[in-house]
């Protein structure tokens, strides 16, 4: 069906072209992703019966057995990575497009009527604008490396086809989420990114508690799920329509401000943002998700599709604009969110926990910033961070990789990602160590690289709403705090990994080897975008300071631009409602002040923090003691997984136990044997003893027929 | 043509499909008949059999949408509803007939009697679809019923299977008693069977109140047992569990969807002006029975069960449609029923596979690693639960669109977010089992089957899997369809109510 | 006349419901619901007097279904004792939540 509808792509344009901007191509970039799921899934059924077919014979699993790699491996190689160039280049083609014109309106594709009914009508249609553009580069552009850093890291896994195939059917569910033109298309790509992060949870799926995380992560998104679609019911109730066109463009004079029917939406959208996007209380599912491959938890689970949350309340700003609470909402969870995972990768030895924590609390500021308003800001943050933040769990997966080799290879029964057992890993992987530095630096917010202007452009905005209520200050607080101890923690994992004496042992050590050029390839691009990545949004008074190199680097505050047409409405609305922002910053001085601060903070931070853990002498995991105190409730997470399972798994788990139980045998059948018991009192039913279960059934529906007949005649 | 039932030869022409599939009933009937010495009839060949009386049937109905009947009072309508309906039973008894050799083979039962059963009841269904003559209904639902009964019991070397037709068949029967009762006394009070005519008689305020109402009573109290739904479901899990697959499969997707087809014609033309009355019980109706439905089956470990409880569940979102009662609730119940009894018989024809085509390996546990060892199945499959589950892109999630849509529009704000509720819920049960398929591994020392099932089942799963995805695609031609089939069906809430829209 | 005989109808149908209810043994059940189908058939013909004629005829389409009905559940119930060598439906829970 994707190739008949293919022609009338072109013919069926919409309306909002009158800019004069043709996209190339559109629907083309959501179907090569999907083409590339469709060759892989393919090619993963035969790899898959194959092995199941080599299992029945007693050999080994297909892939390893005849020493070359059969076809099912070699070609997702080039399917993989290649659907992915083409899309991004195709991406790049239109984006370079949107660039020339002054794009006003969004240029809406429509495909076919997906679902017509009496009064809603809803296209299968896709947006093209600045925010989506934006989105697209990104998923486009980091998923592509992070498919080629695959074809390294995943090279050895008998479901390597299988991997492909789940990963490009992501990107597929990812684009359509992010380029819907409704709400319905969105969350259809909302479904499907859940589904593939679930497959892909567990894609090591032979350890139980990893297919265990992938279905944590299923229920916990159910709960923002359902948030969702309440959302989505009232936005059609009041509205008529799921279009964002039509319902961003009557928001204004439909809504009141303020007022309870916004008010509900918004928070509804906010929990549903909460689950996608992994904040509290729904934040849990994310850290259990890095049971899944590393690049995984890369392109998912930092890039993209955690971030659909941040894409969904700015795509919503208007309505966000115009309620003051949901907009307060969103700010204080992802301030909490922000300080509370900050606290916990504090203490976490797991490499990989420290970065899951770390991006929860990264996607805490991404909220906060969309919260009060600073909607390019967030989005700012949400692409640096997609760079510095893939870059990371790359490097990680770089590490990882390296000591899973160096640990097997002596059959050392340690956990390849505890950063004790680590240690001076820089000289056997210098391009790593010097890359993921970069990323380091780049979220501890420190000059020139892109996490500074990011972050700290979110608090700045943070801190100019502080004279709106003491919440702010509050909040604003809570954000500087957050951004110190971000500094701490990823000094801490990076002198832990990198530096002092390797604690590996000293055979493994002689196994530790850099990771292969197609993997270190796209740590080098990531790690030049973390750097260069935050000068595309500037302001004009921090370009002509020591900051923006007195004018002569070329930074520019060009997505604060970019994005206006799609912030104005909002933007407009807190004007008029507050007053919106001060001009001076919070501490009193001007941006170039503000910003010095916060570099130097951030950078002392750095170097305490790389002495204090250098100075500590840490030995392996087996011989270290378990942490205690106040460290402990860090290390064990608040115990909030604990709590959850106490006060909501297991009375869910009971309630429908004692459901079929409870109910149905003691209250059903009590009655029985109650009405039973009366019957024989009164004498006439001397057989009625004793119930079978027929005829409790026959009782409840006799019992059934005489409550509706009551209803009916009395 | 045009049809206006001055003679009874109009009958033979609007009741063609029935005729022509009983007939064919009779011939698959014998050509299955064997000595006792002789070898039995091949169960494919039999399936082959009975798929071509379909199809001419099939054919034949849509021969029917050429022609007219301009005899409102006539027994037999020629409407859009009943002829979209048809669809649905034809397409049933073909995905069931298809998927049940195997089985039948294995089991070793007997082939001509077990596709004649399921012709039959199909005719049957068509009745109930497409009379408007309240005996007539009652006829043809015993025909459906009987029907059901046998292929319940059939496997009688299973007393599991004898069990679930006893339960079956008491139970059912006496919910006919209530049914029949109701019957009887609308006609007393209306002194009419023909359903517009009550419809009539009862809008112009005619007739005996008290009989009336407890006659509706009663035929709502027969109806809700034959949906299935709460607290009359009591029955279905436990006949579901018992009977064979193949007729479960039948009885959950195809008799589910007659009795729905004859309880929405039953309450829409004859009973609109009482809608005040009967609304709150279908109410509470779809509300509980999508409750407990949905949370009972969380804790089911039985696949087979758990599909039960599914079907109750299906059938209260099914319910919100009545209570909701406009003509978008009513193309949304008809497509809702196609898609339905696709996913189902899907479902229950890889279940048949799991279990060996008997009755052994039901549990959830028995699913791990199927994803490996029959991968093209499990696919399958997994599109089948998560069109169940009301997943985006599937034909089962436009399906709920469809039905919430209609409940919106009467205003039926509580069900519809109850509807939302449970279908978030009920992700976890279905998904439970695609996670044992994918993400378990297999059981070691365990055999792996053969990549592909026989081809009549193979084909009956890619061309249900297909027309699921079709419809979650391009939904807009099948709705279409439906609401030309709702067309006049169609209560306005608001009015009836004297509600502001 | 008619309010006497639709009451007695409706007694016959209660007896027949409760004896569904309480009874045990497979056979009486299935008598009673047969009584069931004849307190409605008493229904018809009595209305049937004042409303015309039909009301007979479907008294023989009552009696018609009851007798497949009769066949075919007699035959399950034969096939279940084969099983449990018992009619007693409170021996029949293999098939329980």
């Amino acid at each position: 069906m994707s190739a008949s509808t293919l022609p009338t792509v072109v013919a069926s344009v919409a309306q909002g072209t009158g800019s004069g901007f043709d996209p190339v191509l559109p629907g083309l970039i959501l179907l090569l992703p999907l083409l590339g799921f469709a060759l892989n899934g393919a090619l993963a059924l035969v790899s898959g019966s194959r092995s199941a077919t080599a299992l029945r014979e007693g050999r080994e699993e297909a892939g390893h057995d005849s020493g070359g790699r059969p076809l099912t491996h070699t070609l997702p190689t080039w399917i993989g990575p290649g659907v992915m160039l083409a899309a991004f280049l195709l991406t790049l083609v239109n984006f370079v497009g949107m660039l020339g014109v002054e794009l006003v309106e969004p240029v809406i594709r429509s495909y076919w009527t997906w679902m017509a009914t009496g009064a809603l009508s809803i296209e299968a249609a896709i947006q093209l604008d600045q925010l989506s553009l934006i989105m697209m580069m990104v998923i486009t552009g980091v998923g592509f490396l992070i498919h080629v850093f695959s074809v390294g890291y995943m090279k050895e896994d008998p479901g390597y086809p299988r991997y492909f195939a789940y990963l490009n059917l992501f990107v597929f569910f990812m684009l359509i989420l992010v380029m819907g033109a409704n709400f319905p298309m969105m969350f259809v790509g909302w479904e499907g990114v859940g589904l593939c992060s679930y497959l892909l949870i567990g894609f090591w799926f032979r350890d139980r508690e990893k297919a265990d995380a992938g279905k944590k992560a299923f229920i916990v998104n159910r709960v923002g799920d359902f948030g969702l679609l309440v959302a989505m019911f009232i936005l059609f109730a009041v509205f008529g329509t799921l279009d964002y066109q039509g319902i961003f463009e009557a928001a204004p004079d439909t809504l009141v401000y303020g007022g309870a029917t916004v008010t509900a939406v918004t928070l509804f959208l906010l929990l549903g943002a909460a689950g996608k996007s992994a904040q509290v209380p729904l934040y849990v599912w994310l850290p259990d998700a890095m049971a899944g491959p590393t690049p995984v938890s890369a392109l998912i689970h930092a890039a993209t599709m955690v971030t659909a949350g941040v894409y969904l309340v700015a795509r919503s700003s208007v309505l966000f604009a115009m309620a003051p609470v949901g907009a307060a909402a969103v700010a204080t969870v992802g301030a909490v969110t922000a300080l509370f995972a900050a606290t916990i990768a504090l203490k976490q030895y797991d490499i990989k926990k420290v970065l899951a924590y770390s991006t929860v609390s990264q996607l805490g500021f991404m909220f906060m910033g969309v919260g009060v308003g600073a909607y390019a800001a967030g989005v700012f943050h949400l692409m640096t961070h997609a760079f510095f933040k893939a870059l990371l769990f790359l490097g990680a997966g770089a590490v990882i990789h390296s000591m899973h080799h160096a640990l097997h290879a002596t059959h050392k029964d340690w956990d390849a990602q505890d950063m004790r057992n680590m240690g001076g890993l820089r000289r056997f992987m210098p391009a790593t160590w010097i890359t993921m530095w970069v990323a380091t630096l780049a979220i501890a917010g420190i000059w020139p690289f892109a996490g500074f202007f990011s972050k700290d452009e979110i608090i700045w905005y943070v801190g100019t709403s502080a004279p709106a209520s003491v919440l702010y200050t509050v909040l604003w607080g809570m954000a500087i705090a957050t951004a110190l101890l971000t500094a701490f923690y990823m000094t801490r994992m990076m002198v832990m990994t990198f530096h002092g004496p390797n604690r590996t042992g000293a055979d493994e050590a002689k196994h530790l080897h850099e990771a292969p050029p197609n993997m270190t390839i796209p740590l080098g691009i990531l790690a030049v975008l973390s750097v260069f990545g935050g000068w595309i949004n500037v302001p004009g008074s921090v370009r002509e300071s020591f900051f923006g190199g007195f004018g002569f680097l070329p930074m520019s505050d060009w997505l604060d631009r970019w994005l206006e047409p799609l912030t104005a409405t909002a933007y407009q609305i807190r004007v008029d409602q507050l007053g919106a922002y001060a001009s001076t910053s919070p501490v009193g001085g001007g941006h170039v002040l503000w910003g010095a601060i916060a570099t130097g903070l951030a950078l002392a931070v750095v170097i305490i923090g790389a002495r204090a853990v250098a100075s500590r002498e840490i030995r392996p995991a087996v011989e270290s003691p378990e942490p205690t105190g106040f460290g402990k409730v860090l290390h064990d997470k608040w115990y909030v997984d604990e709590l959850y399972d106490r006060i909501i798994v297991r009375p869910i788990q009971a309630l429908s136990r004692a459901c079929w139980r409870w109910i149905d045998q003691v209250i059903i059948d009590g009655t029985v044997n109650a009405v039973g018991s009366v019957a024989r009192g009164f004498g006439w039913f001397g057989s009625l003893v004793q119930t079978g279960q027929m005829n409790t059934y026959a009782f409840i529906l006799t019992l059934g027929a005489l409550v509706i007949l009551g209803v009916l005649i009395l | 043509m045009t049809l206006d039932f001055a003679s009874n030869a109009d009958y033979l022409w609007a009741l063609l499909p029935e005729i022509v599939l009983s007939a064919w009933a009779m011939v698959v009937l014998l050509a299955g008949v064997r000595r006792p010495h002789e070898t039995p009839a091949s169960p494919e060949v039999m399936a082959w059999l009975s798929l071509a009386g379909i199809a001419i049937a099939a054919g034949v109905n849509g021969w029917l949408y050429g022609v007219t009947s301009t005899d409102p009072t006539a027994m037999i309508t020629v409407d859009g509803f009943r002829l979209f309906a048809n669809w649905i039973f034809l397409l049933g008894a073909a995905l069931t007939i298809l998927i049940a050799p195997p089985y039948v083979a294995r089991q070793r039962l007997q082939a001509g009697e077990f596709y004649t059963l399921i012709l039959l009841g199909t005719v049957g269904m068509m009745f109930m679809g497409g009379t408007q003559n309240l005996i007539l209904l009652f006829l043809a639902l015993e025909t459906m019923s009987v029907a059901a009964y046998v292929l319940t019991a059939y496997n009688r070397r299973d007393r599991r299977s004898a069990e679930g037709g006893l339960k079956y068949f008491l139970l059912g029967s006496f919910s006919s008693g209530f049914l029949l009762y109701g019957i009887a006394l609308v006609w007393g009070a209306t002194g009419s069977v023909h359903l517009p005519e009550i419809g009539a008689t009862v809008e112009a305020g005619a007739g005996f109140t008290g009989l009336l109402l407890a006659g509706m009573a009663l035929l709502l109290i027969g109806f809700a047992f034959k949906v299935a739904a709460v607290p009359f479901h009591m029955w279905t899990p436990d006949v579901y569990e018992g009977a064979p697959s193949p007729s479960t499969a039948f009885m959950a997707a195809a008799v589910k969807a007659a009795s729905f087809i004859a309880f929405v014609r039953v309450f829409m033309e004859a009973f609109p002006a009482l809608y005040e009355s009967w609304y709150p019980i279908m109410w509470w109706l779809a509300a509980l029975t999508m409750v407990v439905a949905n949370v009972v089956a969380l804790s089911q470990t039985n696949v087979k069960r758990m599909l039960a409880y599914s079907s109750v569940a299906h059938g209260g979102y099914l319910l919100v449609a009545l209570a909701a009662a406009n003509q978008m609730a009513m193309a949304g119940l008809l497509f809702y029923l196609l898609v339905y009894t696709i996913m189902n018989v899907g479902a229950f024809g890889v279940l048949m596979v799991v279990s060996n085509y008997g009755e052994d390996r039901l549990q959830v546990e028995d699913y791990a690693g199927f994803g490996w060892t029959r991968p093209l199945l499990a696919v399958l499959f997994t599109i089948f639960l998560l069109s169940l589950a009301g997943f985006p892109g599937t034909g089962g999630f436009m399906a709920k669109i469809y039905l919430l849509q209609g409940a919106v529009d009467s205003h039926l704000w509580t069900l519809a977010v109850l509807l939302v509720l449970t279908t978030v819920v009920s992700y976890y049960y279905y998904l439970r089992v695609a996670w044992f398929m994918w993400m378990r591994p297999a059981p070691e020392g365990q055999t792996p089957g053969s990549y592909w099932a026989p081809l009549p089942l193979s084909l009956a799963l890619i061309a249900g899997a297909g027309i699921i995805l079709y419809l979650g695609i391009f939904p807009s031609g099948l709705l279409d369809g439906a609401m030309a089939g709702a067309e006049g069906l169609g209560l306005v809430r608001d009015t009836l109510l004297g509600l502001n829209p | 006349m008619l309010a006497e005989a639709l009451v007695l109808s409706a007694i016959l149908f209660v007896i027949g419901t409760l004896g569904v209810l309480v009874r045990r043994n497979a056979i009486i059940m299935f008598l009673c619901i047969e009584l069931q189908l004849n307190a409605v058939n008493l229904s018809f013909v009595a209305l049937a007097r004042y409303l015309g004629i039909e009301g007979q005829l479907y008294v023989f389409f009552v009696m018609t279904v009851a007798a497949a009905e009769a066949a075919v559940g007699l035959a399950i119930i034969i096939s279940i004792f084969r099983h449990y060598e018992s009619v007693n439906v409170e021996n029949f829970n293999l098939l329980k939540w």
